[in-house]
């Protein structure tokens, strides 16, 4: 039974991951999730880690320089009745892999839920982004699994929109890693 | 970087798909997991300082305007990692039932009174020596409806962020000397005898503090060789 806001309890954590001093290009990723039968799962939760908008990781371990440090990168955000979900968020900047190749922008996704004895872990990539078709970690995955990580720019003006829906078991099953 | 998290400790955690705990079976992947090597995004993780934990939030027992009813308890102990060093600053959450065995939770329907004065949630961060300390009631099992006449052992749900996002740890706590143990898939789903017993605390007579409150230590390895196994309900 995970925590939820019935709690009376000053969340640390929020699904916006935006401050007024943040720099980079605003986006939003939403989606629902769903379980072996297509169902909606109404409580998940959800948590990304993503780098800022330069790439860098707002955490001392990143040796690099952090000029963007009002990003945190992290967010949590429930599932409602019907395993929606929504981060408003920045686009990540290239992050290097352990080659010094760049990866395609992303955000790291763990999903916990009741059911699930272990956290998931996948990766949001963003549709329409050249940089995915040379990406490290993509390559990894069978072609015809690769679009389940790639979330769908959705039409319209304004602020940057992706899909991104995750099946946690089926024939449109998500990518998982073991990591 | 070069700091590597092995995954073959990983083993010792439950398998995703444990049939005796029935949620496992529709929310349980059938496709293999993509094997990856760890990049900065999976090697950095969230860092929270003491604007994240305010003074009191580690103490379960004065959140409200009296005190709740049940057993007032310490648990407290270490965050390791793998080679036995403390992990320092690490942000550890906590959620229970209360004394009665029910949650502030909307779909808890257990006929079991909520307690005004208890909520069930706190957090804290560690110290330079990666310890902790929480003060709460000893939470009551609860009935679910998993199977006929199931009931979970008294638990504590946990939940840790290491120094990466990979070691990201949820579990949950239970009490020395549970009669509820043999009877609970959620707990049988850590196969192995020894990594399942790492989820029990062990009864600290030393930090017991006369007269007002029984202590129970709980160590929490993340990842490696004596990984605490992973699960949440």
């Amino acid at each position: 039974m995970t925590p939820n806001g019935a709690y009376e309890w000053n969340d640390a954590f929020t699904n916006n991951l935006v401050t007024p001093d943040t720099s980079g290009d605003r986006i939003r990723v939403e989606g629902r999730v769903f379980d072996g039968d297509g169902q909606p799962v109404p409580d998940a939760m959800l948590e990304i880690w993503q780098a800022d908008a330069q790439g860098r990781f707002s955490d001392p371990q990143d040796k690099r320089a952090l000029p963007n440090s009002s990003f945190k990168g992290f967010g949590r955000c429930g599932t409602d009745p019907n395993g929606g979900f929504v981060f408003d968020t920045i686009k990540p900047g290239t992050v290097p892999d352990p080659d010094g190749k760049p990866q395609a922008p992303h955000l790291v996704l763990a999903i916990f839920a009741r059911g699930m004895l272990l956290q998931l872990y996948t990766r949001i990539y963003l549709g329409g982004e050249a940089a995915n078709a040379a990406d490290p970690v993509l390559a990894l995955i069978p072609a015809d699994r690769r679009n389940t990580l790639i979330a769908a720019r959705e039409p319209g003006a304004g602020k940057a929109v992706y899909r991104f829906d995750i099946h946690l078991q089926g024939d449109n099953e998500t990518v998982f890693f073991d990591i | 970087m070069t700091l590597a998290y092995p995954i073959t400790s990983l083993a010792a955690h439950p398998p995703r798909l444990s049939p005796g705990y029935k949620s496992t079976v529709k929310r349980s992947p059938q496709k293999p997991l993509i094997i990856m090597r760890h990049t900065l995004s999976e090697l950095t993780g969230p860092v929270y300082g003491h604007e994240t934990v305010r003074e009191n939030d580690h103490d379960l027992t004065i959140q409200h305007k009296s005190e709740p009813l049940g057993e007032r308890i310490i648990v407290h102990g270490h965050v390791l990692d793998e080679d036995g060093r403390g992990v320092p600053n690490a942000l550890v959450e906590l959620w229970q039932a209360n004394a009665c065995g029910r949650y502030i939770h909307v779909v808890d329907q257990h006929p079991a009174p909520l307690d005004p004065n208890f909520t069930g949630a706190g957090r804290a961060q560690t110290d330079a020596q990666g310890y902790y300390k929480f003060i709460t009631i000893k939470p009551g099992a609860y009935p679910w409806g998993n199977h006929h006449n199931a009931w979970r052992p008294a638990h504590i749900h946990f939940s840790v962020f290491g120094h990466a996002f990979v070691s990201r740890l949820v579990t949950q706590m239970y009490f020395p000397g549970d009669p509820l143990f043999e009877f609970d898939p959620i707990f049988n789903s850590v196969p192995d005898e020894n990594a399942r017993l790492r989820m029990v605390s062990s009864f600290d007579l030393d930090n017991t503090q006369p007269g007002w409150a029984l202590c129970y230590r709980f160590n929490i390895v993340l990842r490696g060789r004596s990984a605490t196994p992973m699960e949440t309900k």
